[in-house]
Order: structure tokens, then sequence, then C-alpha cells
């Protein structure tokens, strides 16, 4: 049998509690290498969470992550790794390019006081082109629309090269044709050999691209296995899993605490 | 006029000269990431905490700009530390410490005995009264914080725009936004004595507001901003100079209203550009099914009907009374 690659994602009996409330418990999730995994839930149920305490964003009260077979504190090769954080926009305070935001990008493979080797620009290009913006690279990130923007955030990850690619909520009220682009990026660079982990909401055209989907409800992994459709995943489970706020709530004598509307 | 030429022979006016270039240069280059962070009043805050050292630096008679400094520093470490820490809001505990840091300087410049004059030449600068020193010392800082905020550009820009990015890319994130902090606290003590403490924080966001009028991308907005605030330094200073032949005018004032002025000007062609821009920016590709011929259009639309022309797929649409037509054969399409 071949050595295998350590897988790039490696969470044991995972715990996350946020100001003392524990919010994630009993996590066991491995993503292999090369898979394209699907991190879905109502809101609240902790997949986001789950996606920042993996990516070190928050740190884990319990259990051990591992990211390609080294325990979190030693990991030192963040170039491995692609993060597209949840947000809405790409601008900022002062303008930037798509060019410059993807630029960024590269932050993880350069070296202090160097300027841009051939190399880091081939890379920019080649990212802004799987997105399919190449004809806007030069304009302003706020001038683009929220869905392109996003687009903008994915090719800022892949031009650092990463072999795993972590994208939380990417597809949050984003049309269908932006949404298509983003999947076309992903199919491209899934194709590469990539390991993908993808939080969303619903799939829409991600779908087919899907090899494995965990679902997690009120902080704990409720299912994981093949791909759902959409029904299974989402809609027939909401209903009872409701969405979960980490507020403790205070009742008063009048007030229905379960279903009062 | 040859007054006012013979001032550049003056020693004085030469050395402000040079203070008020350096100052220019060094302001807007560190304010463009405070701005990017949407912190843009923290210059302003360094500014009151760096009275206090002022204030030290004259009641222990040590050079009052190198106890600024110090304070500064050491303010902006503090402000950092609560921006962190505070989870919501951190904006009341900052004013805690700007108005602190101004009391107590006011406070204890009374107690070493000097009048406000002496406190004043901090507060609203005084360009002329710089020494050889000043400027060395002025020049030397202001080589520091280019070499840094240019230099590492690239990741005080990553962690300026995305901090939670730039974390997961490997960024030491805490230390640049302290690097940050401490760059904007050595910046408020360069332009202390050109500007002066109160006003400091206009010549680090006046030019950067003024430059992203008018540029798309990051790199322009950091240099028109760098641009802008020497043309501002020693346009201010040329301008006061002329005009103390008749009244007395500051320095540091007429500095921060010349860039209020630039701004001023340049803010109506940054409306209509902006306002361009999103008129020609290319209409989303949809399928569409339906083929709509216009009405009778007696108008010809061509490449200078004056209707703007934006892309639309693999043709343009051009604009006009809340329609977009594009050409079809013979006839004009509803698009």
């Amino acid at each position: 049998m071949p050595v295998r690659e350590a897988p790039p994602v490696e969470v044991r009996d995972g715990s996350v509690a946020i100001g003392g409330r524990p919010v994630l418990r009993g996590i066991d999730l491995t993503v292999g290498s090369g898979e394209f995994l699907a991190l879905m839930g109502a809101n609240g149920s902790g997949k986001s969470t789950l996606v920042r305490a993996v990516t070190g964003l928050l740190p884990m009260t319990g259990g051990r992550v591992a990211l390609f077979g080294t325990p979190y504190a030693d990991f030192r090769d963040w170039q491995r790794v692609g993060y597209v954080p949840q947000r809405s926009s790409a601008a900022t305070g002062v303008p930037a390019t798509v060019w410059e935001v993807v630029a960024s990008g590269r932050i993880t493979r350069r070296r202090l006081f160097r300027p841009l080797s051939r190399e880091d620009r081939r890379a920019i290009t080649d990212a802004i082109d799987v997105v399919g913006l190449s004809d806007r690279a030069g304009l302003g990130v706020s001038q683009l629309s929220g869905g392109q923007q996003q687009r903008v955030l994915i090719a800022r990850a892949l031009a650092g090269e990463p072999d795993l690619l972590v994208l939380d909520e990417p597809t949050a009220g984003v049309d269908l044709g932006n949404q298509r682009a983003l999947a076309d990026a992903l199919a491209t660079f899934k194709a590469r050999g990539a390991t993908i982990v993808l939080v969303a909401h619903e799939l829409g055209p991600m779908s087919p691209l899907i090899d494995r989907a965990v679902v997690m409800r009120d902080g704990r992994v409720a299912y994981d296995g093949p791909a759902l459709d959409e029904e299974d995943a989402h809609g027939h489970h909401h209903p009872l899993a409701g969405s979960h706020d980490h507020v403790p709530h205070v009742g008063s004598p009048l007030d229905e605490l379960d279903g009062g509307r | 006029m040859s007054d006012f030429l013979d001032l550049f022979s003056l020693p004085f006016m030469q050395r402000a000269l040079l203070a008020a270039f350096l100052t220019g240069l060094a302001a807007p280059a560190i304010g463009t990431f405070l701005v990017q962070r949407r912190l843009a009043l923290l210059g302003d805050g360094l500014g009151h905490v760096a009275v206090t050292g002022v204030a030290v630096g004259l009641l222990t008679n040590t050079s009052p700009t190198w106890t600024a400094v110090v304070v500064a520093v050491l303010g902006a470490v503090l402000i950092e530390v609560i921006r962190e820490r505070g989870h919501t809001n951190g904006d009341v505990a900052l004013a805690l410490l700007f108005y602190g840091g101004l009391a107590a300087g006011v406070l204890i410049t009374g107690l070493a005995g000097q009048g406000a004059a002496q406190l004043q030449a901090y507060l609203f600068g005084s360009l002329t009264s710089i020494t050889a020193g000043d400027v060395w010392f002025t020049f030397g800082l202001t080589v520091v914080l280019l070499v840094a905020t240019l230099g590492l550009l690239p990741q005080l820009f990553a962690v300026s725009s995305d901090p939670d990015f730039a974390r997961v890319a490997g960024l030491r994130v805490r230390s640049y936004n302290l690097l940050i902090a401490v760059l904007a606290a050595v910046t408020v003590t360069v332009a202390m004595r050109t500007v002066g403490l109160l006003l400091v924080s206009a010549l680090m966001v006046v030019p950067v507001a003024t430059s992203q009028q008018l540029a798309r991308s990051f790199r322009t907005t950091i240099a028109g901003a760098m641009v802008i605030g020497v043309v501002a330094a020693l346009g201010g200073l040329l301008l006061s100079a002329a005009l103390s032949f008749r009244a007395t005018v500051a320095p540091g004032p007429t500095i921060v209203l010349l860039a209020l002025a630039m701004f001023a000007s340049t803010w109506p062609i940054g409306v209509w550009l902006r306002r361009r821009r999103r008129l020609l920016s290319p209409f989303p590709s949809v399928e569409v099914h339906t083929h709509t011929v216009t009405v009778e259009h007696p108008h010809e639309h061509g490449a200078d009907c004056g209707h703007p022309a934006v892309p639309h797929e693999d043709h343009v649409d051009y604009v006009h009374d809340g329609h977009r037509h594009a050409v079809h054969g013979e006839h004009y399409d509803e698009h």
C-alpha cells in the first residue's frame, strides 16, 4: 500500500467555548486529501465556529486539531492553507483594485522587503483568471457587485496556491450567476487535486462537486456521509433545529420561551 | 515680492521648509493605513496623549520632543491593547485616554511653572522656531517611517484590509497592528513642530481623503496622499509667510486649511467620477428569451451620440431616459 499523505484537517474530540459557554462539543472530523467537504447546518449550529477553530482564529477549549498531520501549535506551513472569511464585501476604507486585493493573498509566499517576483505575478493573474474576473482586474473592488467581490476574496485565497481551501459561506446572498462562477472556480481548483472545506447554507450549483457532507446541529455533528440533496440536508431538518443563539434567555411569568411568538 | 524671495535666504525659513516637506511626506503614508483600518481619529488621540509627554519634558527640563515620543508610543501600545481586549466598542475607553492625556498635559505644564505660551508652541506648531537639531530629528524619523510603511506595504495592506485572512495567512497580526500604532505615534511627534499636536491628525487623514476621491487603487491613493501632503505643507508654509507681511498668520493652521481646501475642490470631481464609473460599469449577462423592439426611434446611437455606452456581453447598450437600447440590424432592442 502506498504511503498516504496525512489528512489536511483532523479534529479529535474538539470543543470550543465562547465566553465560557460551550458552543462545540465532541467534534471528530477528518478531511482527506483531495476531498470536497460541505459543512452544513442551520444558523447558529456551529459550522462557522468549527472552521474558525480549525484555522486557529478561535482557540479550542478541548481536544486537538492537526493540519497536514502537524498539531496546530507546531503548524507553520500557512501557505498550504487558503482561507475565505465570511464577509459581505472586499472593500475597505481606502480604494483598492481587484488585482491589489488578490495580490495580498500572495503574502503567504512572499518574504519581507521583496517586490513581487514573476512567479508571484503569474499566480495572481492565474487566480483572477480562475474566478473569471480577468477583464475586471484593474477596477476598484467597491465597483463590483457583492457576488463578484466574493469571487475576488476566493481569488485572493487561491493566489497563495494552497493545498487546502477553507471557505466560510461564500454563497450567502450571492445571485445564481455568481454562484455558478464560484462553482466553476472551485471545480477548476478541485481538479488540481486540492482539498476544499466549504461552509454553506445551501449548495445550489456547487452540489455536483461535493464528495461528502457534514451537517452540524447545535454544536455537534449530526450527519457525516455522502452528499445529501437539498431537501434532506436543510429543508427537512430546519423546522426541528430552528435557530440557536448563545445568549442566555431570561423568562418572566408571562413569557413563553419555547415557540412563543 | 522681493521681501518674500528674501525669506528663502533666511536659515530659519530653510529649516522650516525642510521640516514641512518631511512631515508632509511622512504623515499621509501612515495615515493611509489608519484610514484603511477605519481608525482615522487614532492620530488625534495620540496627539492628545503626546501633550502629557511634552509637559513631562517641560517639567523635567529634558527635550519635550523625546519625552513626547516616549509617552505617545506608550499611549499607542495602551490604545492597541484596549482595542484588542475590548470586545465591542473600545472607543469610550479611548476617549478617556485622550482627554486624560490633554488634561494631564495642561496640569503638568502648570506645575512646571511654564505658561500657556510654551505649551502652545507644541499644540499648534511653531515651524519658524525649529532648530537644526530638530530638522535632523525629523529627518531621521521620516526615513524610519517611510522605510517601514513602504517596505512592509504588502504586509500592512493585508493586515489592515482583512485581519482574519492575514492571521490564517500566518502573519503576526498583533505585531503589525502594534507597529502601525507605534508608527502613528512617531508621526505625531514628527508633525508636532509643524502643525501642532491638536492639528496633526489633519495632515495624516485629509490628504488621504483627498487622494481617494480621484484614485481607484491603493498604490495611487498612498502616493497621491504623499504628494498632496507635501504640497499642502510647503504651500501652507509659503502662504503664511507671504501673508505674514500684513497680519499674524500661523503656518500650522494655514497648512491644515490648505489641505482642506484641496479636499473641498476634489470632492465634486470624485462624486462625478464615481457616478460615471457606476453608470458605465457593464450590465450583468443573463439569459433573456424575449426580444423586445423599441417603438419608433428617430435618434441614431453611435460612439459620440452623448448617451452612455455600457458594455453588455458582446455588444453595448446605450442608456437614455431609463431605457437600454442595443443595436439589432435596422432597429434597436430594449435590453
